[in-house]
């Protein structure tokens, strides 16, 4: 498929280099809808200043009048502006006891261009992680997993996801319909060139007949269009369903999805405990992704200090969430165990997903951290956690007790 | 070279396969290519006009809109979507048409005594914009709270029988609330997606507020859909009364922001000017609750409201269903009448409704009494002379 863009306005190559973004110069035509500046600002920042009086989110935390009044004008060379980001915050003051982000970046480069607040805020989402001084490590080498079969008794089923945004578009709070469709363009493109074992088929949300529908609701597949308004607020549900879409292989043990909250998420994930045969197949997966947009001229938006770059601050470095469905009737009474959890690094969830309660003391156990460890020590804590709290639930059933077993 | 005169659809262009609304009907692969890379004085732009439209796709049998304006400029600088959007929506309107605007309700013929056995209450309310200050879809909090503040400090200056307090969401007691919620006067944040598409339900609560006289009859919304909406009202069958408070309230607002130095947003085009293409001309709706349970089910009802230029909707206000045969009963043309003309319409038609519906009582016939035509509104000749005086 052709794009229609004028030559005369064509990058000279270097700044394309710069930029990241080989193919980002075929959007030319459609940037000038974007570039800045956008709009001329008739008050002083004290004036736009946001209420946040009521509000308890991360951004409230950061976001002085005085670190307002530094960045408000500033723009992203995709013409992306401090509001922008910090809409959804504004427009969700949250809740005292549940602590969300607020802010969610326009593109890759809102996190320098306004890292007076984003810094800060990723600080205190991520433990005292410093972007300013620190390195991520990233480690997708499966192989290095020690262990990873858990026991199937109570281990119901093994996942792991993250996400992947292309470098030169902007993420969906902000994309345009066009950079949108390139989106889906380069990573189903990529999809299709995948080896034997995940080869699969994609499914645009737009074109789907009822039967294809039906049968991703039953595999628990399909994704619908956002309703809550931390993430409508944010802009990201805009021209739905242009542009958005599911892959997943034959075997669907491996699913993609298209330009829901990022531009991609990858899911591994299979019934069971083998959490080593799960890891091995995302890893294998996502670098032969990465690999086949790289054959194009794409590649994934990264840096050194925050790893792998996505659309909400709290899914960055690795993006990942490893987890199980576990069942843990006993060790869930004990009241110790919140703060098990919290020793081995791991957050519960009901078994709907996040905001869902549990059922029957069957719970979604996975990673709380993200930046500031690669893919293979967070698998590992994993793994490492989940069989010592099936080892407690043992001791627990036989009316033993799990004192020495509790992480110092 | 051979010149090749097909436009290639824009690789920006919504689908629009599933959609029916107004903005989908105008909006062109070649429109939008022409106006992709416009935008007004302060940054707003296409895409941004038409987000709403393309976010829902609309009903087969309700024609929606499908495109708000983000600032007064909007309406000239992409012309070439919305002439044709508004001429759709308000039945024909040519774009060198000049638009009337008449508050003077001594031009009202009676009104005053509107039978209260059929007609329950007389409501009236339109929007006004503040220029210069850009509109709810696009406004900065900075802008919000300038309009806040124009508008209330012109509404503390009423006094007399119009003299009222301004009660602004933000921090709003539980029991002032209540007290609104009562009196049916508070208003909520937006949850259609027809609205919040638009970016008109940010930053809420901020600068939103609700004012309200003393006696309970004039109302204003600020910065809800538009900057304000007014609305005067009261029991019974006294339109005259409501439309002549209506109009002094008006007027004496306009006075007070003009000797601050602001102004409304306003062209002798299209009239007022307001955040929905929907709304232009006079913005005015005009309407009495009606109790007709004989004659709304006469047969030829729905008829007989479409010749007055009348529309029916269920007292709940747009959307709702009419309980006992009780009708909310107001205007349908907005641009290319003046104020005046429209609630004289209502006057009228609501008059001959009540006959109808005493005769049906006596088991009467009404066919002498069904307009013939289509009664027409349009002042746009009458206005190029009034131009001259």
């Amino acid at each position: 498929m052709a794009f229609n863009f004028s030559l005369t306005k064509l990058l000279p190559i270097a700044a394309v280099a710069a930029a990241g973004g080989a193919a980002y110069y075929k959007l030319g035509s459609n940037a000038e809808a974007r570039l800045p500046p956008t709009r001329k600002l008739p008050f002083p920042p004290s004036a736009d200043f946001p209420d946040l009086s009521k509000h308890h989110n991360i951004m409230k935390n950061h976001l002085t009048p005085g670190v307002y009044a530094q960045l408000r004008d500033r723009v992203t060379p995709n013409g992306i502006t401090l509001d922008q980001c910090i809409q959804t915050g504004v427009d969700n003051p949250g809740h005292p006891f549940i602590k969300i982000v607020g802010l969610v970046a326009g593109d890759e480069e809102s996190y320098e261009t306004f890292k007076e607040l984003f810094f800060p805020v990723i600080k205190e989402r991520h433990n005292g992680y410093d972007p300013e001084t620190m390195v991520h490590p990233i480690d997708l080498d499966s192989s290095k997993l020690t262990g990873g079969k858990l026991d199937e008794k109570y281990v119901l089923s093994s996942r792991v996801r993250t996400g992947r945004a292309i470098r030169g578009i902007p993420h969906p709070p902000m994309c345009s319909r066009a950079e949108r469709r390139e989106v889906e363009r380069v990573v189903t493109d990529a999809l299709q060139g995948l080896p034997k074992d995940l080869e699969g088929k994609y499914y645009s949300l737009k074109t789907m007949t009822d039967k294809e529908q039906d049968q991703l609701i039953d595999d628990h597949f399909l994704f619908d269009k956002p309703v809550s308004p931390l993430l409508t607020s944010a802009g990201m549900a805009r021209d739905w369903p242009d542009g958005r879409g599911i892959f997943h292989n034959d075997k669907k043990n491996f699913l993609v999805w298209i330009n829901e909250e990022d531009h991609s998420r990858i899911i591994s994930m299979e019934k069971g405990g083998n959490m080593k045969s799960v890891f091995d197949r995302f890893c294998r997966g996502i670098n032969e992704v990465e690999k086949l947009i790289h054959e194009k001229g794409w590649e994934f938006q990264k840096s050194d200090n925050l790893g792998y770059i996505l659309t909400c601050p709290s899914n960055i470095g690795n993006g990942l969430r490893c987890g199980v469905h576990v069942k843990l009737p006993k060790l869930s009474q004990e009241p110790r165990f919140n703060e098990i959890l919290e020793k081995l690094r791991l957050q519960k969830r009901g078994t709907g997903g996040v905001d869902t309660a549990a059922v029957g003391g069957t719970f979604d156990i996975s990673n709380l951290d993200r930046l500031g460890k690669s893919e293979v020590q967070l698998v590992q804590e994993v793994v490492d956690g989940v069989s010592l709290m099936v080892d407690m639930e043992k001791k627990l059933e036989k009316r033993q007790s799990i004192q020495h077993l509790i992480p110092k | 070279m051979p010149t090749d005169k097909k436009v290639e659809t824009d690789i920006n262009y919504p689908d629009l396969e599933k959609h029916n609304n107004w903005m989908s009907k105008c909006l062109t692969p070649a429109v939008y290519t022409k106006l992709k890379n416009r935008k007004t004085p302060s940054g707003y732009s296409l895409d941004k006009c038409i987000q709403t439209g393309v976010d829902n796709p609309g009903h087969p049998f309700i024609m929606t809109v499908g495109l708000v304006a983000g600032d007064e400029e909007t309406y000239s600088t992409f012309s070439e979507l919305f002439d044709p959007v508004i001429s759709g929506r308000h039945g024909g309107y040519p774009a060198n048409a000049k638009h009337t605007t008449d508050l003077d309700a001594t031009h009202l013929r009676g009104g005053d005594n509107l039978d209260p056995k059929y007609v329950l209450s007389s409501r009236v309310r339109t929007g006004r914009s503040v220029r210069g200050l850009a509109l709810p879809p696009w406004c900065t909090r900075g802008e919000r709270r300038k309009t806040e503040k124009i508008i209330t400090e012109a509404l503390s200056a009423l006094d007399g029988p119009l003299k009222g307090n301004y009660y602004p969401l933000t921090g709003m007691t539980e029991e002032t609330q209540d007290k609104l919620i009562d009196d049916h006067f508070l208003f909520d944040k937006p949850v259609s997606p027809l609205l919040t598409s638009s970016g008109m339900a940010r930053d809420w609560p901020d600068a939103r507020g609700i004012w309200h006289n003393d006696a309970k009859n004039f109302l204003v919304w600020v910065n809800e859909e538009d900057h304000m909406r007014i609305i005067s009202m009261e029991k019974g069958g006294n339109m005259k009364a409501v439309f002549q408070r209506f109009c002094d309230g008006l007027q004496k607002v306009e006075a007070t922001i003009s000797s601050n130095g602001h102004s409304f947003m306003w062209n002798q085009h299209l009239g007022y000017i307001l955040t929905c293409p929907s709304n232009l001309g006079t913005g005015l709706r005009g309407g009495v609750h009606l109790k007709v349970p004989l004659l709304s089910k006469h047969k030829k009802f729905d008829d007989i409201l479409s010749k007055m230029r009348l529309q029916k909707r269920g007292t709940g206000g747009v959307d709702t269903a009419s309980t006992d045969g009780t009708f909310d009963i107001s205007n349908l043309d907005r641009l290319g009448s003046s104020e005046v003309s429209q609630v004289q319409c209502v006057i009228d038609g609501v008059e001959t409704l009540i006959q109808m519906e005493k005769r049906l009582e006596q088991k009467k016939s009404i066919d002498d009494l069904i307009p013939k035509e289509t009664k027409s509104n349009k002042t746009t000749t009458v206005a190029v002379r009034f131009h001259f005086h």
